[in-house]
């Protein structure tokens, strides 16, 4: 991360104020749970936390935890990119309807969220008697889960993205198009880099939110034992059934999973400061790299050979 | 902000239509549904069954104890996103990873932790009841603590990566032209952050509005007095009611909708209010 | 690295779906509630010995667990239950209600259809330090009772009929008196768990209330869990016994061809194997001879049913807990 040396910062008391309120904060309103929950998973010893998660149906849940976020990720993404976009970079009338409606979803209870989806599907509902007479199976399987998981984390990546690219601007966007490169290099070359901070935000929180998420789920899948049970329903079935350490144990997978998040931003940030010190090995020390990079194709009169300037100083670097 | 910038960067009908045709297919249709399917039941049923003493109450602990939740949220999520960006100290990157954990951990594990910790005899409850004389758990005092705990992601994960992306010439600049660390604060980069925070704000206040698994465990749950909207859903749902679970259901979309509308047109406002002097500043680097 | 891990898992998925479909054996889905779990996954091995000793064939049966009335609405909403095996026959009702299944369910097996019963207990600290010894006790002044919410959870409604129906069989007993004697009950509960599960964390766990009524096949999941010594089970002079309704999904079992086993499934809940597996969870077993062989284990109580004391469960549903009911009526808000 870019943990610039600072010129101007607050004063010694104010930043130790800030930091002692912003952990106490996160201690007692993150990390007491999270002990908590350890602590009750680890109540009885190693050997019980690791049997509880070697269990068959626990492995089934949770590889159906990984495979519904895989699938799920990839969509929102890219709706996540276009709504961005749209609504970031352009004015049209009805903007602040269609935000409202990508948030819509927040706010609706996840258990109705997973009704909406029976309505809409189930053997009373609009397509269930069509889907009945075909023998295709939505809800209580695995399409049906994933659908419900796309509406819960619908709106995350497109409202981290917008508040972000509409404070960037697009003048970088503009200058890059303006010299010629075509849509698909601009967005690669210009508008990715520049976004790629709350695009990964967004990856982790709807990431975290697709594999923590009970209510939508729990209507949609039936709780069939290793097939479609995730590591959520897991978790409240073991509860249910006084198998407290059981239940603990997949709840820290779940909290585990959601600090693979910390790998992944270590590794991004490692690959971007490498590619930052190549580039400013050759080019003056500048806010984003990839802004350099146009500026500098600006220089090189402007027909079209983005993609040369932006390889040269790499080559030079070898 | 001219038509003229429509046709400078592509994408504009692709990236519009694509979202809308999602939008529609995964949001907007199964919503249709569920309003068509309160709509079966006669105006005048509707009304009394939304209207119902127990209903208001609901509502307003569901709004009240949202709002209160994403204000704290939005003050201390402010300072962790800036804590986390600005500053070097042991374990930073640690502290940063859990910053997501709300989300992972399923809702119910988060409500009986919760619980746990703070219901009189828990960590924390032991504390504020015993010293304190302040109960918690089963209060509705309890649903803004489940709350915040589950909006706590929002308001970071939104502010954090405008404040990574401030250029720091601006508060150079800002120095240089005699302001102290407090007015370059309140003046220059808080209305820059101000569209984000508002964003995290509005994401943590619907999300709690919806709010069902966590909140449940911890509130205590009686009627009139820590009775959540979603609970009252699926109360009606434990009672075959689906017509009535749709008509509450709906009842908080419109109401959920309304106010994200609000939030949102007075966010453009200030973003276009404030953009005419970013740009300049983008410029100008 | 997480990314491997998924795409390993997803292939694990996938290969587990393909050899499943591979292996050419007939396949029943057993929906039930959510504490169940440990009395079917000791039944179903028995089941599928004896029913392959029998005819042959091998069977697999999976489970779904999860809330009651939940799970019944995902039934009727097209999850492909052969069988049903619940904790209120209010929820199987609906199924017939439905037209998944003949409303005359409860009698095509023995005993209302409810192969093994049991009844609502208290549970009090260790010594009963308050000395309760009935109902009439919990209505005390200063008396805190742990529950779950009595509309919205099975545990609920069995402690709010027990309540009930014990105080319009005392000596001029009647609705009125019983509705009076309900509402002061409530009165003392200070918050409503969630669930059944989430009461009993408040009570031993959280230390929250004087007593906590459940199952008595529950008292014996507690003491598993946070051990014997903590609390102890008191048997009211009358409780409410409960059943434990199961069924066969007839629109379901007819178009996927699984009725015989199905059928065979549940009647061997009845039989002396099944009867013992019940036992030996705790639940009370209808079969005499098996009852009396684990009669330390349960102790003589004295029940009523709820046909007694409300005509019927669906009554009893009606007229106590959807809206406006007497559950409404009686509670008073504090």
């Amino acid at each position: 991360m870019s943990t610039v040396r600072r010129v101007n910062t607050e004063s010694l008391l104010v930043r130790c104020v800030l930091i002692v309120l912003a952990l106490g904060f996160l201690f007692f309103f993150l990390g007491l749970p999270l002990l908590a929950v350890f602590a009750e998973a680890f109540k009885q010893g190693f050997g019980p936390y690791w049997h509880a998660l070697m269990e068959p149906d626990a492995l089934s849940a949770l590889g159906l935890t990984l495979l519904i976020a895989l699938l799920v990720l990839p969509l929102n993404l890219l709706f996540g990119l276009a709504a961005a976009w749209a609504i970031a970079k352009f004015e049209f009338r009805g903007k602040s309807l269609l935000t409202t409606l990508i948030d819509l979803p927040f706010a609706v209870s996840p258990v109705v969220a997973g009704l909406l989806f029976i309505l809409i599907f189930g053997r009373q509902g609009w397509l269930g008697p069509w889907l009945q007479a075909h023998d295709i199976k939505i809800i209580f399987a695995l399409p049906g889960m994933v659908i419900a998981t796309m509406f819960i984390t619908f709106p995350y990546i497109a409202r981290e993205l917008i508040p972000l690219m509409q404070s960037q601007g697009k003048d970088e966007e503009e200058a890059a198009v303006s010299l010629g490169a075509s849509g698909l290099q601009m967005f690669w070359r210009v508008s990715l880099p520049n976004i790629k901070w709350g695009l990964l935000y967004g990856v982790i929180l709807a990431n975290a939110r697709a594999m923590g998420e009970f209510g939508a789920v729990s209507v949609v899948s039936g709780h069939i034992r290793g097939e479609t049970n995730t590591l959520p329903l897991h978790v409240e079935i073991l509860y249910n059934e006084y198998n407290t350490v059981g239940a603990f144990a997949a709840a820290s997978v779940l909290a585990l999973l959601a600090l693979v998040t910390l790998v992944a931003k270590t590794f991004v940030e490692w690959r971007m400061q490498k590619e930052t010190e190549m580039l400013s090995a050759e080019l003056p020390p500048e806010r984003a790299p990839l802004a350099a990079v146009v500026q500098q194709a600006a220089s090189q009169a402007g027909d079209g050979k983005l993609e040369a300037a932006r390889r040269s100083p790499e080559r030079i670097e070898k | 902000m001219t038509r003229k910038s429509h046709r400078v960067l592509p994408g504009f009908g692709l990236s519009l239509g694509y979202s809308l045709v999602y939008l529609s297919l995964l949001v907007l249709i199964p919503l249709g549904a569920l309003i068509a399917r309160s709509a079966q039941l006669s105006l005048a049923d509707f009304w009394a069954i939304a209207t119902t003493e127990r209903a208001f109450a609901a509502y307003k602990i569901t709004f009240g104890c949202a709002l209160i939740a994403a204000i704290v949220n939005g003050v201390f999520g402010l300072i962790v996103a800036w804590v986390l960006v600005r500053y070097d100290f042991p374990g930073k990157r640690l502290v940063d990873a859990f910053v997501d954990l709300p989300f992972a951990l399923p809702t119910a594990v988060a409500g009986i932790t919760l619980t746990t910790l703070y219901a009189s005899t828990g960590w924390v409850g032991q504390f504020l009841e015993g010293v304190l004389g302040f109960k918690v758990a089963f209060t509705p005092a309890g649903i803004v603590v489940a709350l915040i705990f589950i909006g706590i992601p929002f308001v970071v994960r939104t502010v954090q990566p405008v404040i990574e992306d401030i250029e720091q010439e601006v508060e150079e600049a800002a120095a240089s032209l005699g302001a102290t660390r407090g007015q370059t604060f309140f003046r220059v980069l808080l209305p820059a952050l101000f569209p984000a925070l508002l964003t995290g704000f509005t994401l943590a206040f619907s999300r709690a509005v919806g709010e069902y698994g966590s909140v449940i465990f911890i509130a205590g749950n009686m009627p009139m007095v820590s009775e959540i909207t979603p609970l009252l859903i699926i109360s009606k749902l434990e009672q075959y009611d689906l017509p009535g679970a749709t008509v509450l259901a709906v009842v908080m979309l419109v109401i959920s909708f309304v106010l994200l509308l609000a939030i949102n047109l007075l966010q453009w406002w200030t973003a276009n209010r404030h953009s005419g002097r970013h740009i300049e500043n983008g410029v100008q680097a | 690295m997480h990314k491997t891990l998924k795409l390993a898992f997803a292939a694990a998925a996938l290969i587990g779906a393909v050899s499943a479909a591979q292996a050419q054996q007939k396949e029943i889905l057993n929906v039930s509630y959510d504490v169940a779990r440990d009395v079917f996954k000791d039944y179903n091995p028995r089941f599928i010995a004896a029913y392959k000793a029998k005819t042959g064939e091998e069977l697999v049966v999976k489970q779904s667990h999860g809330g009651s009335s939940k799970q019944v609405r995902a039934v009727a909403d097209g999850l492909e239950a052969d069988v049903v095996t619940m904790n209120q026959p209010t929820d199987v009702s609906f199924l017939a209600e439905k037209g998944l299944l003949a409303a005359d369910w409860n009698k095509k097996f023995p005993n209302n259809a409810s192969p093994y019963t049991s009844a609502m207990v208290f549970i009090v600290r260790k010594g009963n330090p308050k000395g309760f010894k009935d109902w009439s006790d919990l209505v005390k002044p200063g008396v805190t009772i742990t529950l779950p919410h009595p509309k919205n959870t099975g545990n609920g409604r069995n402690t709010y009929l027990s309540a009930w129906g014990w105080a319009q069989r005392q000596p001029g007993g009647n609705e009125k008196t019983a509705a009076a004697f309900v509402g002061a009950f409530l009165k003392n509960v200070p918050a409503f768990a969630p669930g059944g599960r989430d009461a009993t964390t408040n009570f031993i766990q959280r230390g929250q209330g004087d007593v906590l009524i459940t199952f008595e096949s529950e008292a014996e999941l507690i003491a598993r869990e946070f051990g014997r010594g903590n609390f102890d089970v008191v048997y009211p002079t009358q409780t409410l016994q409960t059943e434990f309704p199961v069924a066969v999904v007839d629109k379901v079992v007819d178009k996927r061809g699984t009725r015989k086993q199905a059928q065979a499934y549940l009647e061997y809940l009845w039989s002396k194997d099944g009867q013992e597996n019940a036992a030996q969870n705790y639940l009370r077993p209808t079969d005499k001879d098996v009852l009396k062989k684990y009669a330390a284990q349960f102790p003589p109580i004295k029940t009523f049913t709820v046909e007694e004391v409300f005509g019927s469960w669906d009554k009893a549903f009606n007229a106590h807990f959807k809206d406006g009911g007497s559950f409404d009526q009686v509670y008073q808000v504090k």
